[in-house]
């Protein structure tokens, strides 16, 4: 067809109808990110600690809720994207036919796309806040380097918003889903040096862990959460940047291909 | 002259189905053009070609006299769409369904709401406008969704199916409000299969079978030319019923159990055909649309 991509500031109007339906339900919406942290401190905190003693990471010593508390901020950022541009977008794409409506107004089905995933990276945007403040209240994160986990969430979320508008495109039903989740989704949440070192895999699964989206989040948030951070971080980031433009693409594509008769 | 849509040979493939054959009309500026069609006749293709979700196989299509491919984004800050389906944001109050929809035309906010206000009055819905969407009945979300097409202030409101599944004193409160917009010089484009409203809305129609336009006019002067001014219909005709009829080659249709003559003045041949069945089983009528419509797509289930 014509130029690739017809894409404006428009796809703000579809960020904004997302905003105006989240601040209805808001006290509903607000209330996972707030429990959830609180939630694994005491499962961790206070059962698994104990079992764990003391914890050895990268030579040094530090409490195991220490450990986990960046890694937590990481799951929610991926989660909140993944789960809004896949069960939640497929709801208004497929139940609410919102994103038909849409097709008849001067938004074109890129601005459409766009603005979701933007609205996904948004959720993760509120969520890290939530729990940021959350955790921080057990001194767990350290300041000002813990601020910069709000852009990060940002740019984590498009990763992955992307990568769920890309299974949106492609799914039958909703129930078929599960796939994305149970295939990549769970096994990065348990294996992603989230709750114990990578380093501790076999050797091959430590290999497959460095390809996955989510090893280089929870690196990045430990990072900052600690203050450790150095230049090499640029290149976790730039892993982001890459993961996005190659999905962002990819997602168009799959919904071109579903909302184009 | 000016057209509000000028299609030429519009054509629509799926593979080996030909959803669209080649099917070339015009809507004019303040005209109601009606698609008639059974299901599946190629109504909503039009539709989906018209508001750039469907791309075309082939043929040329203009929109207010602009390229449908080169200024779709204008084209549809013009348009005002109602979908067959339920497309209202159920989380949302019926007041900000037309608000939010508003912003995706960059209407400002104060005039949004000012139009909102005006169009919920005129859609009967500004008692419920702070009700949530999801709660309203059938046809007032039917009423809520027209409202939304309308925010824009459109020059052209298509229709796809307006009054489906609705039931008869809702249909009848569409039917009113489309009278009103229709008087005020908005032009439509409109599909149904329910002939009734076809003639009470449109100026004129064309009615579709398998992706191909059969015949384009005005509802009356179709109703004319294809049927006539009478209908009898004659139940469980008698074999002397059937040889009387041939014996005068008068124009009908024998459906077995049920014999239809079309004629031009019916008054008289009544009288006689009467005679000839049960009191009860002979009927005469005005012919309508849907004679016609019958008369050219047959009636063999479209399932």
């Amino acid at each position: 067809m014509k130029a690739p991509y017809d894409l404006s500031l428009l796809c703000w109007r579809v960020w904004q109808r997302n905003v105006t339906v989240y601040r209805k339900n808001w006290k509903v919406v607000f209330i996972p990110p707030l429990l959830e942290p609180l939630l694994y401190l005491l499962a961790f905190g206070v059962g698994f600690s104990t079992l764990v003693g003391k914890f050895q990471y990268q030579g040094s010593e530090m409490p195991y809720l220490r450990f986990i508390a960046p890694a937590l901020i990481a799951i929610n950022i991926m989660q909140n994207a993944f789960f809004e541009t896949t069960y939640a977008s497929f709801v208004r794409m497929y139940y609410q036919k919102t994103f038909d409506a849409l097709m008849a107004t001067p938004l074109t089905l890129e601005e459409i796309i766009t603005g979701e995933i933007v609205w996904g990276a948004t959720k993760s945007v509120i969520a890290t806040a939530i729990m940021l403040a959350v955790v921080s209240l057990f001194g767990l994160i350290d300041y000002p380097s813990g601020l910069l986990l709000i852009p990060l969430s940002f740019l984590g979320g498009l990763a992955f918003g992307a990568i769920g508008m890309y299974f949106t495109g492609i799914v039958k039903t909703i129930e078929l889903f599960n796939l994305p989740v149970f295939l990549f989704i769970t096994p990065m949440f348990l294996f992603s040096g989230t709750f114990f070192p990578v380093e501790h895999l076999p050797r091959w699964a430590e290999w497959l862990a460095a390809i996955l989206p989510l090893t280089h989040l929870v690196k990045i948030c430990r990072a900052l959460g600690w203050g450790q951070y150095d230049l090499s971080l640029l290149w976790e980031g730039a892993y982001f940047v890459v993961f996005f433009l190659i999905f962002f693409p990819l997602a168009i594509a799959k919904m071109r291909k579903r909302l184009m008769k | 002259m000016k057209t509000s849509i000028n299609a030429q040979n519009l054509r629509k493939t799926y593979g080996d189905l030909v959803a669209v054959d080649d099917v070339s009309f015009q809507v004019l500026p303040g005209e109601c053009f009606g698609i008639l069609g059974p299901n599946g006749a190629g109504k909503t293709s039009i539709i989906h070609m018209i508001y750039g979700v469907s791309p075309r196989t082939g043929g040329s299509l203009q929109i207010f006299e602009l390229d449908a491919d080169q200024h779709l984004r204008a084209i549809k800050a013009r348009l005002g769409v109602c979908q067959q389906d339920n497309s209202l944001d159920p989380d949302l109050t019926v007041r900000q369904n037309l608000e939010v929809f508003a912003r995706y035309f960059s209407i400002p906010q104060a005039i949004a709401r000012e139009r909102a206000e005006k169009l919920l009055k005129f859609m009967a819905l500004d008692h419920r406008q702070d009700s949530l969407a999801i709660d309203l009945s059938g046809g007032m979300m039917r009423r809520l969704i027209i409202a939304r097409a309308l925010i824009n202030e459109p020059e052209l409101l298509i229709l796809d199916e307006p009054t489906t599944g609705l039931d008869p004193q809702s249909r009848h409160q569409v039917w009113e409000r489309l009278e009103e917009l229709r008087a005020s010089g908005l032009s439509i484009l409109l599909t149904t299969h329910y002939m009734d409203e076809a003639s009470r809305l449109c100026d004129r129609v064309v009615i579709m079978d398998h992706g191909c336009i059969l015949v384009t006019g005005e509802p009356a002067a179709l109703i004319k030319e294809h049927i006539g001014h009478d209908i009898i219909e004659a139940e469980a005709p008698s074999a002397g019923l059937r040889e009387y009829i041939r014996e005068r080659q008068w124009r009908h249709e024998d459906l077995g159990h049920r014999l239809i003559v079309y004629v031009e003045e019916g008054k008289d041949m009544f009288h006689e055909i009467s005679k000839l069945c049960t009191k009860e089983g002979c009927l005469m009528r005005m012919a309508t649309l849907e004679d016609v419509f019958l008369k050219l797509t047959g009636r063999d289930l479209r399932e």
